[in-house]
This record gives C-alpha cells, sequence and structure tokens, in this order.
C-alpha cells in the first residue's frame, strides 16, 4: 500500500482505504473515490502542489496533505510510472 | 399577477452542469436576485411558463456534490429543501440536473435527494456533449431504474427544453418521487434512534433526510443549525454510530458506499460507450503545463487587466464629460441662488459623477472574469496559484479577486463568492481593499508629477508609481495570515477542487450575469455613497461668512490677482472656515506626525467617501478653483511653494519628500471608499467586518505614514 500523495504524475493506483473522520475524505468520498475505485495522477501544479488526479469521470485537484490519507494499491496492470514531460 | 402563489420548483445540481445556463433558458429575463436571510448566499429566482399558461417560480440554487454541508452555499441548498428557510415552504418539485457526461458521479445528489421524500424530476443536461464523445444514455430505462421522469437536454444549445417544460408538468401532476437506496438495518435503527433523540431535544419532528446528515457527517453545522446542542447531542450521536460500527460499517462511509453499489446497479445497461478522452484534456498538457502553463496564466491575467483598464477608459471619459456637460447646463439656471447652484453641482452631480465613474471598469472586470469562469479556465487559474495563497489562509481561487482590486475592490470584493470555504473567503474580501485599486492613481499620479519626477528623474518616479501599488499587497498578505490563523483560529479548509471541462462561454448568460451585478451594485450602494457626499459637501460648505470671502477677494484683487483667481482665494476662505476646514486644522494634530498640515488633511478628510476627491478638494484649498486636475500645473506650483506658517518647521517647505511618500503611503493603505465599505458588509453579512477592516486599514495607513515621515526626515537632516 501507498499514500496517494507519493504516487508519480501517470502512476494509477485502486483506492484500499481512506479517513472516513476526515472532512476531506468525505467530499472524496461523496465524489466517489471509494475503495476499489482507480485513480491516476493526472499531473501536478507547476508550484509542486496541489496534485490534479483522475476519478470517477472527473479531474479533481486535492493539496498533498489532504490526500496523506488515502491509501492505495498500486496495481501491476497500471502504467508504468513516467518522469514528467519537460 | 393572480394572488395564489405559483407552485415552486427547486433547481439543484452538481457544480458545471450546465444549471444555471437550463435555468436561464428555462425563465428567459423574467428573474429576480435577493438573498437568503442571514447568509450572503444569492437568492436567483425567476418564472417560467411551462405551457397552457402554467406559470411556475423556479429556484436556482448553488451547486453542490453532496447535502453534506460545508459550505454557507450548502447548507442554504438542503435549508431550502427541507423548508427551513423562514417563511419558505419546501418547494412542490425538485429538479435535479445531471451532467450526461459523468452520470454515476451526478446521480449521487440524486441519490441523496430521494432520500428527502420529495417529489423529483431529472433533466440529464449537455447531451450535446456526451454525443460528440460517443456516450448514449438510454432515457427511458433511467427513468424506470430511478422512479421518475427524466428528460435529455442540451441547454447551452436550447435543444429539448420544451422536453423540460413537459418533465416539469408531469413532476408537478404526477408528484413522482426518486426511488431510495435501502439502508442496512444497523443504519435504519441509528438513524430513527437520532431523529427520535433530536425530536425529543428540539421538539420539532426531524425528517430522515436530516437525520442522516446528522448520523453521516462529522461537520455539527446542521444539528447546532437545528436547535440540537452539543451536551444533548454528542452522547446520542456517539451510541447511534457506535450501533451502526457494530455492524461492521462505518458511518461517514455508509452513506457514499451505499448510494453508489446501488447507482452502479440502476447505471447498468443505462449508459453506453465509456466517452473518448475529451479535448480538454490536451488544451491542459499545454495550459497546465509546468512552464508554459505559467506563463499562459501571466499573458491572461495581463491581457485580462490591460483590457478592462482600455475598455473602460472611453465609457469613463464619456461619463465625466456628461457629468461636467450636466454641471455647464445646471450651473446658469442656478445663477443667484450660490447655495442651490454648489448643492446641485459639487453636491448631487460630483457625488453621482464620482460613484459612476468605476462603473465601466466594475461592468468590464465582471464581463472578463465571467467569460473566463464560464470557459473552464478560473478553476485551472485556481489550481496554479494554490501553492502561492494556500500558506496564508488564502487559496488558489482569492487570486482573481485580488488582481481584480487592482482596477477596483467592488468586483474584487464581489467574486469572493466563488470560494467555498467561509474563511478564506473572508480573509480574501478583507485583502482586496488593500490593492491599489485605480481611484488611488490620480494621488500617486499628482504626486509623482509635481515632486518625485521634477526633482528625481522619470527613473524614480515610476519606482514610486510601481511601489506604491506593491504596498497593499505587501500588507494584505501578512494580515490575511493573521486574521486566519490567529483570530479566526482555523485550520486551512479542505481544498476540493474540480477542473471542469473547457467550453465556450455562453455570451448572453455573461452579460445577463454583468448587468445583475452591477444593477445591484448601483442600487445598494449607490444610495449610500449618493448619501456620504452630500454630507461631505455639506460639511465643506458651511457654514457661510460672505464678509469673510470678501475680505480675502479684496486681499487678492489688492495683490493683483485677476477676477479668477480673486474668486479662488474666495473659494479657498469659505473652505477654511467651513466645518470641514476647521475639522481639518482640530485633526491636524493627529496627522502632523505624517507631516499633513492642515489642508492635507482636509483632503484627507473629504476623501472619506471616495478616494479619488483628494485631488480636486486640494486644487480649492489651495485656491486654484474646483477644476483642478492632477495634471495641473499650477496646483504643482501652489504645492511647491507651500510653507509651515507656524509652529518648529515655519518657513520651511511643507511637501518635502518624506511629506510626499509619507501621503502617497496613507493613500495606498487608508480605507477611504464608501463603496467599497458598503460592498464589504453586504458580502460579510453585517457591519462587523467592514468596520474591521475601516479600523485595520486607517490606522495602518497612519502608522506607515507616521513612519514613512519620520525616518525619510530623520534621513534627510
Amino acid at each position: 500500500m501507498t499514500p496517494l500523495a507519493q504516487l508519480l504524475p501517470g502512476q494509477s493506483g485502486k483506492v484500499v482505504s481512506l479517513n472516513p473522520e476526515r472532512v476531506v475524505d468525505q467530499r472524496l468520498m461523496a465524489l466517489g473515490l471509494l475503495p476499489g475505485m482507480v485513480v491516476t495522477v493526472v499531473r501536478r501544479a507547476p508550484l509542486g502542489d496541489p496534485v490534479e488526479f483522475a476519478f470517477n469521470g472527473a479531474e479533481i485537484c486535492l493539496r498533498q496533505s489532504e490526500a496523506a490519507d488515502i491509501w492505495v494499491d498500486v496495481a501491476a496492470d497500471c502504467p508504468i510510472p513516467r518522469p514528467p514531460k519537460p | 399577477m393572480s394572488a395564489a402563489p405559483l407552485p415552486r420548483i427547486a433547481v439543484v445540481g452538481n457544480p458545471n452542469t450546465g444549471k444555471s445556463t437550463l435555468f436561464n433558458a428555462l425563465t428567459g429575463l423574467r428573474q429576480r436576485v435577493g438573498n437568503y436571510p442571514g447568509v450572503t448566499v444569492a437568492r436567483k429566482s425567476g418564472t417560467c411558463d411551462l405551457g397552457g399558461g402554467r406559470l411556475v417560480e423556479l429556484i436556482d440554487l448553488p451547486g453542490l456534490y453532496s447535502l453534506a454541508a460545508v459550505s454557507p452555499d450548502e447548507r442554504v441548498v438542503i435549508d431550502v429543501l427541507l423548508g427551513r428557510i423562514p417563511g419558505e415552504a419546501p418547494p412542490d418539485l425538485v429538479l435535479v440536473v445531471c451532467d450526461a457526461t459523468n452520470l454515476l458521479r451526478n446521480c449521487f445528489l440524486a441519490a441523496q435527494i430521494a432520500e428527502l421524500g420529495l417529489p423529483a424530476v431529472l433533466a440529464v443536461n449537455q447531451a450535446d456533449v456526451a454525443r460528440e464523445r460517443g456516450i448514449e444514455i438510454d432515457i427511458p430505462l433511467l427513468a424506470d431504474r430511478l422512479g421518475t421522469a427524466v428528460a435529455l437536454v442540451s441547454a447551452w444549445k436550447g435543444e429539448g427544453i420544451a422536453d423540460v417544460r413537459r418533465t416539469l408538468l408531469r413532476g408537478l401532476d404526477q408528484r413522482p418521487v426518486l426511488r431510495r437506496s435501502e439502508w442496512p438495518e444497523a443504519i435504519a435503527a441509528a438513524l430513527a434512534e437520532v431523529a427520535a433523540a433530536a425530536r425529543d431535544a428540539t421538539g420539532r419532528d426531524i425528517p430522515p433526510a436530516l437525520a442522516q446528515r446528522f448520523l453521516f457527517d462529522s461537520a455539527p453545522t446542521l444539528a447546532e443549525s437545528a436547535g440540537w446542542a452539543a451536551p444533548a447531542r454528542e452522547p446520542a450521536l456517539r451510541a447511534a454510530r457506535d450501533r451502526v460500527r457494530r455492524a461492521g460499517l462505518n458511518p461517514p462511509a455508509a452513506e457514499p458506499l451505499i448510494h453508489y453499489a446501488r447507482l452502479r446497479r440502476d447505471l447498468e445497461g443505462v449508459v453506453r460507450g465509456t466517452g473518448r478522452e475529451s479535448r480538454s484534456a490536451a488544451v491542459d498538457r499545454i495550459l497546465l503545463h509546468r512552464v508554459l502553463g505559467p506563463v499562459c496564466f501571466a499573458v491572461f491575467m495581463l491581457g485580462l487587466f490591460w483590457s478592462v483598464f482600455a475598455l473602460a477608459k472611453g465609457p469613463m471619459e464619456w461619463i465625466l464629460a456628461g457629468v461636467d456637460g450636466l454641471k455647464a447646463l445646471a450651473a446658469p439656471s442656478l445663477e443667484g441662488m450660490p447655495m442651490a447652484q454648489s448643492l446641485v453641482t459639487d453636491g448631487i452631480l460630483g457625488g453621482v459623477g464620482a460613484f459612476l465613474v468605476f462603473l465601466p471598469q466594475i461592468a468590464f472586470l465582471f464581463l472578463l472574469v465571467g467569460l473566463l469562469e464560464d470557459s473552464g479556465y478560473m478553476a485551472r487559474a485556481a489550481f496554479i496559484m494554490d501553492r502561492l495563497f494556500g500558506w496564508c489562509g488564502l487559496n488558489g481561487k482569492s487570486f482573481v479577486p485580488l488582481l481584480s482590486g487592482f482596477a477596483c475592490a467592488i468586483p474584487g470584493i464581489l467574486s469572493t463568492r466563488t470560494i467555498e470555504d467561509p474563511k478564506a473567503r473572508l480573509a480574501t474580501a478583507f485583502a482586496v481593499p488593500f490593492m491599489s485599486c485605480s481611484a488611488r492613481f490620480p494621488v500617486y499620479a499628482l504626486m509623482c508629477a509635481a515632486f518625485i519626477g521634477p526633482q528625481h528623474g522619470a527613473l524614480w518616479e515610476s519606482v514610486a508609481m510601481v511601489g506604491m501599488h506593491l504596498v497593499g499587497l505587501l500588507f494584505a498578505v501578512p494580515i490575511a495570515f493573521i486574521l486566519t490563523r490567529v483570530v479566526l483560529r482555523v485550520r486551512p479548509a479542505p481544498f476540493v477542487l474540480e477542473l471542469p471541462r473547457y467550453q465556450l462561454p455562453k455570451v448572453k448568460d455573461v452579460l445577463w450575469r454583468v448587468w445583475q451585478s452591477v444593477w445591484e451594485f448601483i442600487q445598494k450602494a449607490g444610495t449610500i455613497i449618493f448619501a456620504l457626499t452630500i454630507v461631505v459637501w455639506a460639511l465643506s460648505y458651511f457654514p457661510r461668512d460672505e464678509a469673510l470671502a470678501e475680505r480675502a477677494r479684496a486681499v487678492a484683487v489688492a495683490k493683483g490677482a485677476d477676477s479668477a483667481a480673486a474668486d479662488a482665494a474666495a473659494a479657498a476662505a469659505q473652505v477654511e472656515n467651513s466645518w470641514m476646514g476647521r475639522m481639518g486644522k482640530s485633526i491636524q494634530p493627529v496627522f502632523d506626525p505624517a507631516g499633513f498640515d492642515w489642508k492635507l488633511t482636509v483632503g484627507v478628510l473629504a476623501s472619506f467617501p471616495a478616494r479619488e476627491v483628494i485631488v480636486s478638494t486640494l486644487g480649492i484649498t489651495y485656491a486654484l478653483g474646483e477644476e483642478t486636475g492632477a495634471d495641473s500645473e499650477s496646483l504643482y506650483a501652489a504645492m511647491r511653494e507651500a510653507r509651515w506658517t507656524e509652529g518648529p518647521r515655519a518657513g520651511t517647505a511643507i511637501f518635502t519628500l518624506p511629506t510626499v511618500l509619507a501621503l502617497m503611503v496613507f493613500f495606498a493603505l487608508c480605507s477611504q471608499c464608501g463603496s467599497t465599505i458598503v460592498t464589504l458588509a453586504r458580502e460579510t453579512g453585517g457591519w462587523k467586518w467592514a468596520g474591521i477592516s475601516f479600523a485595520t486599514m486607517t490606522t495602518l495607513a497612519w502608522l506607515a505614514a507616521v513612519a514613512v515621515y519620520q525616518v525619510g526626515t530623520a534621513l534627510m537632516s
């Protein structure tokens, strides 16, 4: 298991757990980020934070501190992390 | 209009579903904008003819993802739907607007609405985009699965609007209720417990949907507003949540898990085609690129800003010319009635002019920001800028209001409405008036052209100009930090930002919003500013002493002045003798440490309703007549020759470099704008924060001006 915040741009993972006590996580669950959902890191903002994620048909930006308590499995069939394009 | 109230239909949906475009298409221009009591959330409603003369009232509610209310906007939605707004019954029907390209997520809100038990119908919007991306939706099957009428519509293209009308009619006639999710026994029992405990504590019936919010949401806002106080609430909720946990479920997670599991089943076979990658992704590879992104951002923002000034310049000149024309027209007809003449030309027309002249900037800012917002770019701008603002309690969405503040604080403060987090919204609204608005420009221009330019050269003149524009920013950011971290003591609110699909903005919708905002501003702020201007006029007009004025005129004539100069000398004597002049003299000791004489003090006092008044006020007190502008050589000369007449500095020049800088810094920081104060009070829901803003800015301005003058004088001696 890896914290979602540690995934690199281009990497995907399957959500294992969230922290339901956190208001952010509650909002994300309402947006469909539930265990089993595949989430992809699209890119980081030019200054490194926040991070753009794609899941459940939408692009959602989160600060890294907010993605800290979300754990994912980086599945074998997920794309190999590629370095961000220059 | 008939006396019987119209059936009321609430329009709800996720943000970026095209809900407002649909609302506009249904209601046309028959809209009213107001405010919900006690909160600064706009209440938009309009009438719609469903066909055959059946009129209904549509209420456009703020966009939201979930009924779990975090922001004031979201709380208003659940309050309206539950009929908890004073004087408003629950709506007769709910229209849930969904985005056809992301039906599953949009239906989560519909599933929560189902729990309310209100009659509801669906409009699946943006059908054109879905079709383009190869997504097909089986509408009859969806209607069957959800148990209600569903219309497929493209509000942007105006396709399917008639179908929405028919669906609304069916909704009103048949009152269909959305199918509810099935709750496990433990949750059903816990909900019954919560409802009973809340009913016992508050003495009111608790609808099941509200009991769900109490049980599932960790934020207690809705329970508090229902009057269920913590001492009774916490043990009851703990017991109910423990019951849910014993059944192996987690209360906050249970709701989305159950709704989504059911919706996945319901939507099976309804949506066909996964959808090709949208063009937005390709555009974002450039606009959010780590290098090109910020470059594009800077270009857009500079372009926006330049356009506002360029577009507004002409209309501002027309307004000024128009007001001057009216003055010239009115003055002769009031000849022989000096008081009425002064009241009309200086008071009424001057006040209206000072207020109207900034309307073009306000309108163009709203227009361009509105176009960028509807195109989907503003969310990207917030994504790019969040890091810069996040640390001080603001967020990425604070950038646009702050930037707008450099043209005019009013649209800046009004555009903080897009910030969901109430604390960040307040802090941003508080920081906006610090930005150096265009009304400060004449003051800087006057001081730079009269003193800094001639004495230190064009380079230092531009350094001073740029510096003055940065002073406000320098103060605003630490103040936002102090406000959010020390005064309000809040952790930064979650920043969950959706990047919507790019789309061509609908110009008609944006123009309509611009008109609504501008008209609201004219109505709400105009009257107060007008009254303030009349008060300042009266203070500087009364009491009249004609004998004194005649003596001043005689002295001027004896010195060889022509008749215009003699008139100006008489006017200056009247101002010196007026209440404003007397106030200036008695308050001057306060401004003495900043190097201001009584004439500058009068200028400062007279500028509190509108800061640009300083230039014409200085024109009057320096006996140059009223038609003095910031580019008037005679004013420069008079100011350069001004000397202290008494005290330790007697005989030395008033306008030394430290005085000039102190005056500019004072105007950069001081809260001298009636419109801003009124707008701030309206947007923060009361006079408290407007008062704090006024006190903070004015105190800071004084402290900074004194510091500049004292340090400057010490360095130069």
